[in-house]
C-alpha cells in the first residue's frame, strides 16, 4: 500500500514529538561506521566482478576544437591494451543534478582542456593509464576565450530583478557601500574519486558508481546510452562524499557501460585525483558587486547584488550566487544582476551549497563594511534589518530564526568582548572576531521508500544514497521511532535503483525528503497496527516492540502473527512551498589571529548556531555543520583553483596544491541547534542541514580578519600575501 | 606508469654498480612514475640498506641516507643541538609522509611546479627544449631567485634549507669512490639545463649527510604557506643567530621557496654580524638576500613576504621585543 502526501499545507501536528520510542534526534552512531573503518563497505571502484578490465579516460590537450585523428594502432600494440573507444555516445562532462537527459555527447568535439575524448581499455589499470598517456591525437584547434572578464557576458532576462530605484537610494543614503569581491573556482574534492564498474547481462546493464541521486542518474544514463530506463540498474550503497560533484551521471559511467558492452566483460573506469580536477564540475569563480544603502541608524534602504559567473556556452547551469539575497534583509530598493560569461573552462555545476556558499559569504562581508561605516555593532546591524515578510513577494516566512541565531550566538561566543580593529594583540598576533549570518533555501523533493514490517523488525528500502552524511542512520531512527522498535531492529538498504526512487543526496534535501517518505510508509503501517488494536492511529502507542492502546498492551509479534506488512511512502512538494518563504537560518562567529608580519591567519575558534527544523540525529547533524564550517575556512583562507591564463585548464590538480583546510587550520568548533519546528517543511518539520554550515562561514572569518588586523580582503581566499599589509 | 624492472640492492656497492634509479621512501618517485614524469626502466630499492642510523662523528653527526624524516626530527641530539633541522622537518609534508621519506630522498625530491606534473604542458625540466609553461602561466609556487629563462622552478624541501644553514656535507658513493660535497655545492642552478639539478652522476648513491659541530645560538625555522600544515613553503627562513651582548655575534640564514635550491646569501649574513638588531638592519639583510630577484607577476609577493618573514624570524632569534 502506498501512503502518498503532497505537502500542500503546513503540518504543525508535530506527531513525532508524541512518539514513544525516544530514539529520533538522539546522537546515534552511524550504522555503517564499523563497515567503513574496517574496509568492509565497498565503494564503487572496489568491486571485483570476474573478468573485469580497466578503462582510463583520455583527455583533450587543447581548449576548443575537434579531434581529427587518433592513432589507435600504436596504442593497441602496447602490452595489455584491449581497445581504444571513441563512441559518439560518450559524454564531455557530467550531467547537472536532476537533469532528465544525459549530458552533452560527442567526445570528438572539444569544449575544454582536459575533456574526455576517448577511453583506453586494458587488462590492468596501469597499462591502460600508460596507453592513454601515449595515445597520439591530432586536433583541429579553434581559438576560445577562457577569461570570464574578457568576454561580453550574457544577461538572461529572467535572472535580473529590480524593485524601486537603487541608484536613487544609493545617492540619498546616509551611508553607502559599493564593494566588489571576487571568489575563485572551487572544487568539490570529495574523498572518493569518481568511479564506475559496468557489467551487462544481455541487454541489461548494472553500473556500480559513485553517485548522489540514483533516480535521475538512471534516467541520464539510459538516455546517454540510448536504452530504456528499465534496462539500467545503478548501485551506490556507499559513496565517499559528493559535495555536488556526483549529482549527475559523469563521463566515466557512460564510458564504462559502452566499453563493457563492446568488450563483453565488466569494465571499471576510475578517475585519478588529477582527472577529478580536469573533468568534474567546478564551482564557478565569481565577481560580486554588493551595493548597500542605509540610513544613519543602519536601516537598509537599498540592496544591490550584481554578479558575474561563468560556464561553457551550452550549459544550463549558472552559479545562483544571489539566491538568498532577495529574502535575507529588508530594503525598499533592490537590484539583482546576474551575468554569465561563456568561456571554455571546464563545466561549472553545483558544488557545496551552490549560490549561498559564496553569495552569503560575500554579502555578509559587505554587511561588515556597512556596520563599520555606520559605526554600529555588526550583530545589531543585522538585527535591525530582518524583514517581517519576504521582501518583494510579501509572503510570510515559514519561520525566520535569523535574529534568534544571532542573539544566541553573540551570547555564547562572548561577542561583547569584541574590540575595535587592531586593538587586541598577543605578541605577534592580532586577535579579532567576526560574525556572519547563515542562510540557505530549503527544498523538498519527491521521494519514495518501502518499509517492511515482520516479526523480527523492520526493513527500509529506497534508492536514496548515503554519501557519508548519515542517511542509513537517520532513516533507521525514523522507522524505529514511528514503529516503536529499538534501532537495532531496523535494517536500512540504500543505493539500488531496484528500490523505490528517492530524492537522492543533494541540495540538503535528502534527509527531510527521503525521511518523510519513510515516515509516511511507517504511518501507513501504524494505521494497520492500530486497526488490529481497535484504535485510531493517533491513539496508538508503539514502544520496544509492543503496541498499546489505553491499558491494552500487546506484543507486535503477536499482532502480526507471522504476517509481513509492506508499505510505501511517497512524498511530493506541493503548495506549501509557495505559501511561505522557507529557509534555514544560522549565525557564524569566528575568532582569528593574524600575524602582523606575515599575514598568516589562524582561526582560533568558531561557533555556528543553526535553526533548521527538527534535528533527526544530533551527532550526524552536528558533523554536517562542522564540515560546512570547515569548508567555510577553506573558502575564506585556503581554497582556490588556478586556471592557466592561456588554456583555461586547472593547474593545481591535486590535493597537495588545491588547499582544503588541514587539521591544523581547523580550531575548536562549536555547533548549537536551536529547537525548531517548521510545519511548512512537512509532517516531520525537518529541514536541510548539510549546506547551511558553509553558507556565510567564510564571511565570519573574513570579518574577523578585518577586526583583528584592519585589512579587508575582497579577493578570496585570504592567503598571507593578501593579508600582509 | 610504464613497466620497469625492480630489484632490491643487497649492498651499497651493489646499488652503485646497478646504475639504476634508486627508490628509498618512494613518496616522490612513485608519484612521478605513475604520471610518467620519470620513467626509469630499472628501479633498485635501497630502503633495506644499512644506512638508517644517526651516529656521532667528530664533533658533529652522521645521518644515514635512509634515516626517516620522522626519526631524524625526533632524535634527541638533533633536537638539542640542531633544533633548526628538527623544526624544518616537522614543518614539511605530513606525519604519514615523514614516516616514509628518507634523508637522501628528501634532498633529491623534485620541484612542485604544477606544470612539471602535467605532461600535457611544455616543461624544460621534464622534457628539455619544450619550453617553460610557468613563465607567463601560474607561478605562485615558483622561484624568484637563481632562475633562468628556461626554468623558474623552486626546490620544495624544508629539510634541505636547514641543512644549508648548518653547512651540512653530502656523502656520496659513486663508481669512482666516495665524495664529500658541501651542500652549497650540491645543487645546480637551472641555466639552460634545468633537467640537471645536482652534481650527482648516474650511479651516485647518497650514503649520508654529515653535520659539522653544532652552531651555537638561537635556531629558528619559519615557514609561511597557504595553509597551516601540509603545504609547501611560499617562503621559509632558517636562521641560526648567536648574540654577543646586545649585538649579533654571528648569523647564518637560508631561504626556502625562493630558489631552485636552498638559498644562502653570505653578504646578508655579513651585514648582520656585529650589529645591533633593529628593523632597519633586518631590512638591509633582506635587501641583500633578495638581490637579483626576478619575480613573475604571480609570485612577486614573495619579495615583501620574505622581507617580513625574515624580520620576524630574526626579531625572535635576537630577542627583539617590539619591532616597529
Ligand atoms: C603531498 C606531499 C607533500 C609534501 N610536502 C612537503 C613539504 O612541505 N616539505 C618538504 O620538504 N617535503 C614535502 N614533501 C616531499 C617529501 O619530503 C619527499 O617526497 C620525501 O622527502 C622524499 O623522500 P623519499 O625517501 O620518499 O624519496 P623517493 O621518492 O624514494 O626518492 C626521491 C628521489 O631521490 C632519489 N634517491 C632517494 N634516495 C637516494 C639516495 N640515497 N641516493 C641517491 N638517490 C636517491 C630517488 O631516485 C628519487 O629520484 C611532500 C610530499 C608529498 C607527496
Ligand atoms: S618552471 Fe621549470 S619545472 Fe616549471 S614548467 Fe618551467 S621548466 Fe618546467
Amino acid at each position: 500500500m502506498t501512503r502518498h502526501r503532497k505537502i500542500d499545507h503546513p503540518d504543525d501536528d508535530n506527531r513525532l514529538d508524541s512518539m514513544a520510542q525516544g530514539v529520533l534526534g538522539k546522537p546515534v552512531d552511524r550504522l555503517e561506521g564499523p563497515l567503513k573503518v574496517s574496509g568492509l563497505a565497498t565503494y564503487a571502484a572496489e568491486a571485483r566482478p570476474s573478468g573485469m578490465v580497466h578503462g582510463v579516460l583520455v583527455r583533450a590537450t587543447i581548449t576548443k576544437g575537434r579531434v581529427t585523428a587518433i592513432d589507435r594502432q600504436a596504442a593497441l600494440a602496447l602490452p595489455g591494451v584491449l581497445a581504444v573507444i571513441t563512441d559518439p555516445r560518450m559524454v564531455r562532462y557530467s550531467a547537472q543534478g536532476m537533469a532528465d537527459k544525459g549530458p552533452k555527447a560527442g567526445p570528438q568535439t572539444v569544449d575544454y582542456h582536459g575533456q574526455p575524448i576517448a577511453l583506453v581499455v586494458a587488462e590492468g589499470f596501469e597499462q591502460a593509464r600508460h596507453a592513454a598517456n601515449a595515445l597520439h591525437i591530432a586536433y583541429e584547434e579553434e581559438p576560445a576565450p577562457v577569461d570570464p572578464d574578457a568576454v561580453t557576458p550574457e544577461m538572461p532576462q529572467a535572472k535580473q530583478k529590480a524593485q524601486g530605484d537603487l541608484d536613487a537610494a544609493m545617492r540619498d543614503a546616509a551611508f553607502g557601500i559599493d564593494s566588489t569581491y571576487t571568489t575563485p573556482t572551487l572544487m568539490a574534492a570529495a574523498m572518493e574519486p569518481h568511479a564506475a564498474i559496468a557489467e551487462w547481462d544481455g541487454d541489461n546493464v548494472t553500473v556500480r558508481a559513485a553517485l548522489q541521486m540514483l533516480a535521475s542518474d538512471r534516467k541520464q544514463l539510459a538516455d546517454a546510452l540510448g536504452i530504456e530506463l528499465e534496462r539500467v540498474r545503478l548501485l551506490a550503497p556507499y559513496v565517499g562524499g559528493g559535495f555536488g560533484s556526483k549529482l549527475g551521471i559523469a563521463p566515466e559511467a557512460v564510458a564504462a557501460a559502452i566499453a563493457a558492452k563492446e568488450l563483453g566483460v565488466p569494465v571499471s573506469v576510475a578517475l585519478t585525483r588529477m582527472q577529478e580536477f580536469d573533468i568534474t564540475h567546478r564551482r564557478s569563480e565569481s565577481r560580486q558587486r554588493v551595493l548597500l544603502a542605509a540610513g544613519a541608524d543602519g536601516v537598509l534602504t537599498g540592496i544591490g547584488h550584481e554578479v558575474l559567473v561563468s560556464n561553457l556556452p551550452d550549459s544550463p547551469f549558472s552559479e545562483p550566487v544571489t539566491q538568498a539575497t532577495p529574502f535575507t534583509y529588508q530594503a525598499a530598493h533592490r537590484r539583482i544582476v546576474h551575468r554569465i560569461a561563456r568561456v571554455h573552462r571546464s563545466c561549472a555545476g553545483s558544488v557545496r551549497a551552490p549560490g549561498e556558499a559564496i553569495g552569503v559569504t560575500v554579502f555578509e562581508a559587505a554587511m561588515d563594511e556597512l556596520a563599520e561605516a555606520v559605526g554600529i555593532d555588526p550583530v545589531e546591524l543585522r538585527l535591525r534589518n530582518i524583514p517581517d515578510r519576504e521582501p518583494g513577494t510579501g509572503r510570510p516566512y515559514s519561520v525566520n530564526r535569523l535574529g534568534d541565531c544571532l542573539r544566541e550566538g553573540a551570547h555564547r561566543f562572548g561577542w561583547s568582548q569584541r574590540r575595535a580593529p587592531r586593538e587586541r594583540r598577543e605578541g605577534e598576533w592580532f586577535i579579532g572576531m567576526g560574525v556572519a549570518a547563515a542562510v540557505r533555501v530549503n527544498m523538498l523533493i519527491e521521494s519514495r521508500a518501502r518499509v517492511t514490517l515482520t516479526e523480527d523488525g523492520a526493513k527500509v528500502e529506497t534508492d536514496m544514497t548515503d554519501i557519508g552524511t548519515g542517511t542509513y542512520t537517520i532513516l533507521r531512527q525514523i522507522a524505529a521511532e514511528m514503529l516503536g522498535l529499538p534501532v537495532d531492529a531496523v535494517e536500512v538498504h540504500l543505493g539500488d535503483t531496484d528500490f523505490p526512487p528517492a530524492a537522492g543526496s543533494g541540495g540538503s534535501f535528502g534527509a527531510a525528503s527521503s525521511g518523510t517518505s519513510v515516515y509516511l510508509a511507517c504511518e501507513d503501517l501504524r494505521t494497520r497496527i492500530a486497526e488490529r488494536m481497535g484504535c485510531a492511529e493517533a491513539e496508538l502507542r508503539l514502544q520496544d516492540g509492543r503496541a498499546s492502546f489505553r491499558n491494552d498492551t500487546r506484543e507486535l509479534r503477536d499482532l502480526l502473527a507471522g504476517e509481513v506488512l509492506v508499505a510505501e511512502g511517497h512524498v511530493e512538494p506541493g503548495d506549501a512551498e509557495k505559501q511561505a518563504r522557507q529557509a534555514t537560518w544560522g549565525a557564524h562567529f569566528a575568532e582569528v589571529a593574524v600575524s602582523r608580519y606575515t599575514g598568516e591567519v589562524r582561526v582560533r575558534r568558531m561557533l555556528g548556531v543553526f535553526a533548521c527544523g527538527r534535528i533527526l540525529n544530533e551527532k550526524t547533524a552536528r558533523s554536517q555543520c562542522l564540515g560546512g564550517m570547515t569548508f567555510g575556512i577553506g573558502m575564506a583562507l585556503t581554497e582556490a583553483v588556478e586556471h592557466d591564463p592561456r588554456s583555461g585548464h586547472i593547474v593545481n590538480r591535486d590535493l597537495a596544491a588545491y588547499h582544503l583546510p588541514s587539521h591544523a587550520d581547523v580550531p575548536a568548533q562549536d555547533v548549537i541547534f536551536l529547537p525548531d519546528r517548521d510545519g511548512f517543511a512537512g509532517p516531520m518539520q525537518a529541514k536541510g542541514i548539510g549546506e547551511l554550515g558553509i553558507c556565510g562561514a567564510g564571511g565570519a572569518v573574513l570579518n574577523a580578519i578585518y577586526n583583528a588586523r584592519g585589512v579587508r580582503v575582497r579577493d578570496l581566499p585570504a592567503t598571507p600575501d593578501k593579508v600582509m599589509p | 606508469m610504464r613497466e620497469f624492472q625492480y630489484s632490491r640492492a643487497s649492498s651499497v656497492s651493489d646499488a652503485v654498480a646497478s646504475g639504476a634509479t634508486f627508490i628509498a621512501g618512494g613518496t616522490n618517485l612513485l608519484d612521478l612514475m605513475k604520471h610518467e614524469i620519470m620513467s626509469p626502466g630499472r628501479v633498485v630499492d635501497i630502503s633495506r640498506l644499512d644506512l638508517d642510523r644517526i651516529e656521532a662523528e667528530g664533533e658533529g653527526l652522521r645521518i644515514g641516507a635512509l634515516v626517516r624524516n620522522s626519526d631524524l626530527a625526533a632524535d634527541l641530539r638533533v633536537r638539542r643541538d640542531y633544533p633548526v633541522l628538527s623544526r624544518a622537518l616537522l614543518a614539511g609534508a605530513s606525519g604519514q609522509l615523514r614516516n616514509m621519506a628518507t634523508t637522501g630522498g628528501n634532498l633529491l625530491q623534485r620541484t612542485r611546479c604544477p606544470y612539471f606534473y602535467d605532461t600535457a604542458t611544455p616543461c624544460n625540466k621534464r622534457d628539455p627544449g619544450t619550453g617553460c609553461s610557468a613563465i607567463g602561466g601560474v607561478s605562485r609556487m615558483n622561484a624568484v631567485l637563481g632562475v633562468s629563462d628556461a626554468c623558474i622552478a623552486a626546490h620544495p624541501s624544508d629539510m634541505a634549507v636547514a641543512m644549508m644553514v648548518l653547512d651540512a656535507v653530502v656523502e656520496v658513493e659513486g663508481p669512482a669512490g666516495t665524495r664529500r660535497i658541501p651542500i652549497g655545492a650540491f645543487y645546480r642552478l637551472p641555466g639552460d639545463t634545468p633537467h640537471i639539478e645536482t652534481v650527482l652522476e648516474p650511479g651516485d648513491l647518497i650514503t649520508a649527510v654529515l653535520l659539522p659541530a653544532p652552531k651555537p645560538g638561537e635556531h629558528r625555522y619559519r615557514k609561511v604557506r597557504d595553509r597551516a600544515s601540509y603545504a609547501f613553503a611560499l617562503v621559509s627562513v632558517a636562521a641560526v643567530v648567536r648574540m654577543d651582548g646586545d649585538v649579533i655575534g654571528d648569523a647564518a640564514l637560508a631561504f626556502g621557496g625562493l630558489a631552485p635550491m636552498p638559498w644562502r646569501v653570505p653578504a646578508a649574513e655579513a651585514a648582520l654580524r656585529g650589529q645591533q638588531p633593529s628593523a632597519a638592519l633586518f631590512d638591509r639583510a633582506a635587501d641583500l638576500a633578495l638581490e637579483g630577484a626576478k619575480p613573475q607577476e604571480g609570485n612577486a609577493f614573495k619579495l615583501p613576504l620574505t622581507r617580513r618573514t625574515l624580520a620576524v624570524t630574526l626579531a625572535e632569534a635576537c630577542g627583539l621585543e617590539d619591532m616597529q
